[in-house]
């Protein structure tokens, strides 16, 4: 009699925040049944840092440091679109080679994301091997990043206005061969999972999120785009020319972790297709835009012309002040929408900014998925949604 | 150029939403109607605010909450102090709105949007943790980003930046110039 009351006996069983699997600091409330998955309540707050709060002491040139620390495995569209609100504020646009590159690397990034994706999801299934090969591929992305700003996490490479540095030389050939290898590199990570029978049996039919549910618990990007919805803010809403580049929305209908990986895998494909045709049709001109306060002057001009060194010393040390308003900017990050929502109130500091970030819903909508799966599922639901707690507490 | 005639046809469209949401909620329900950057921005009563947001998903297509947060502007002009602020996204047609609640200090609520989009609720936890704005009828209202026992909302414009645990929150904010 009493075994039978402790079959059935429901569980609460606390999982996080130092796991191997919850990616980062996730803390997990499970309810459980046996081993299956009642309730699964996310505990987040781990790895606040207060950055919104960091930001309106700090002048807009200096917030973007901050931003590319909120989503740390995909830091340029953090950037990016940070910039895109301040540009909407400021009313400047900046120059088509600037825009060109803000597409190139954040296509890059992308990829690299999804290759942390795919790497950290096989290790927790099992496939250690894969790992491997996903960071010898996101090295060399790194190392493109390295050649370009000097950073490999943290890049602050996009900055109001455009970006910082134009291409230095040999990049454009260093990244060509990049795009000729990396088929190759995709095609032996394809072989190596895809068709995996352990792999397949872990993931098909695992943690289905119907189209109705995505849509509305906010879910956005990829696992938006595995459940049936052709939303792709590249595509639909159209921002830095992107409008410019011929690629497709990837979308898979059942909306499991399966397609959640399957769309991460095809989009990399497309993102070579996007940095492909902007490297083929890259415009010559100025990457940075000339705006008499918001953007740096040129170095060049810094040991020749005195009111050029003033603005320099002006930009750097006051920073510059933006009209009053606010604006919400949005991008397609590899986890979704980024946003940044920005007030301001006239001054050299954002009077109020706020991060749109999608990780923050992800790990929100887990419950809606795990319930009713195994708890050993769960560590695959989990890392199909991709989240990075750096952007989660922000 | 084609940008420029492609936000202005959006912006148009989405007054027209504004527009027919008056005609439901009458015209008292609506305090300002914004077009900015492109961006309108709809600021409602808020005891309109659930009828505004409801109409909004199931008759102009808003399927999506996409953020939801709030801005302390006591600096700025005083009571009302707060806004709390709702960014909708229609994938229908391809658009966004703003819609906005002003809450006084004294009187800090908003009713929840957890029934109309799911999606409000961790943000609505958010913003009873860094502004301390109750959020009535949450089915789950904890703190969420600071621990349970902390005092004060962060993200409050007289809470200072630098703050050590047990120090006394009446403490004036040191000056930004200082350090």
């Amino acid at each position: 009699m009493a075994t039978v009351e402790r079959e059935q006996a429901v569980m609460t069983i606390n999982m996080g925040p130092q796991h191997p699997s919850t990616h980062g600091v996730l803390r997990l409330i499970l309810t459980l049944e046996g081993e299956t998955v009642i309730d699964a309540e996310p505990v987040i707050g781990y790895l606040h840092t207060a950055i919104e709060k960091e930001a309106e002491h700090k002048t807009y040139h200096k917030v973007i440091t901050l931003n590319d620390r909120l989503d740390y495995v995909s830091g340029m569209t953090n950037n990016f679109a940070y910039c895109l609100a301040v540009e909407k504020l400021l009313g400047i646009e900046p120059p088509l080679r600037g825009q060109y590159l803000r597409v190139i690397v954040s296509e890059l990034q992308r990829i690299a994301s999804h290759l942390v994706f795919l790497g950290t999801t096989a290790l927790e299934i099992g496939i250690m091997s894969a790992f491997f090969y996903c960071f010898r591929e996101r090295e060399k992305i790194l190392d493109l990043f390295e050649m370009l700003c000097g950073a490999r996490l943290t890049y602050s490479y996009i900055i109001v206005g455009g970006v910082r540095y134009d291409l230095p030389d040999g990049w454009v050939e260093k990244c060509r061969e990049f795009l000729r290898e990396f088929p190759k590199a995709w095609r032996e990570l394809d072989e190596l999972i895809s068709k995996n029978p352990i792999w397949l049996n872990r993931t098909k039919g695992i943690g289905i999120l119907k189209k109705e549910d995505a849509i509305a618990w906010g879910v956005t990007g990829p696992s938006l785009r595995a459940s049936g919805v052709a939303w792709d803010l590249r595509k639909t809403m159209p921002y830095s020319s992107y409008d410019h580049f011929d690629f497709e929305i990837v979308t898979a209908e059942e909306g499991d972790t399966y397609a959640r990986y399957w769309v991460r895998m095809l989009e990399m494909l497309e993102s070579l297709k996007i940095v492909r045709q902007a490297l083929d049709n890259l415009p010559t001109g100025p990457v940075l835009a000339d705006h008499p306060w918001a953007t740096p002057p040129p170095k060049n001009l810094l040991d020749k012309d005195m009111e050029a060194l003033i603005r320099h010393f002006l930009f750097y040390s006051r920073g510059y002040p933006v009209p009053p308003g606010e604006a919400y900017a949005a991008v397609e990050s590899a986890r979704g929408e980024v946003g940044f929502y920005i007030v301001s109130d006239g001054s050299e500091k954002p009077y109020r900014m706020h991060m749109r970030a999608p990780s923050f819903i992800h790990v929100h909508a887990l419950p809606v998925v795990a319930k009713g799966h195994l708890i050993a599922d769960l560590v695959a639901i989990l890392a199909s949604f991709d989240p990075v707690m750096g952007e989660v507490d922000r | 150029m084609t940008e420029q005639t492609e936000t202005l046809a959006d912006v148009e469209h989405l007054l027209q939403i504004t527009e027919r949401l008056k005609n439901f909620l009458g015209e008292e329900a609506i305090e300002e109607v914004k077009v900015h950057n492109g961006e309108v921005t709809v600021t409602v009563r808020r005891e309109n605010l659930l009828e505004a947001l409801q109409h909004l998903r199931d008759e102009e297509k808003f399927e999506m909450l996409v953020d939801a947060t709030a801005v302390d502007y006591l600096p700025l002009r005083g009571e009302p102090r707060f806004e709390v602020v709702y960014h909708l996204l229609s994938l229908t047609h391809r658009l966004r709105l703003r819609v906005k609640v002003r809450v006084r200090s004294d009187d800090a609520w908003v009713p929840t949007a957890c029934h109309i989009y799911p999606s409000a609720n961790p943000y609505e936890r958010e913003i009873w943790d860094m502004f301390g704005i109750k959020v009535e009828g949450h089915p789950n209202l904890k703190r969420i980003l600071t621990y349970d026992e902390f005092p004060g909302h962060p993200l409050r414009k007289d809470f200072p930046l630098f703050w050590q645990p047990g120090q006394p929150l009446e403490k004036p904010e040191k000056p930004f110039e200082e350090w």
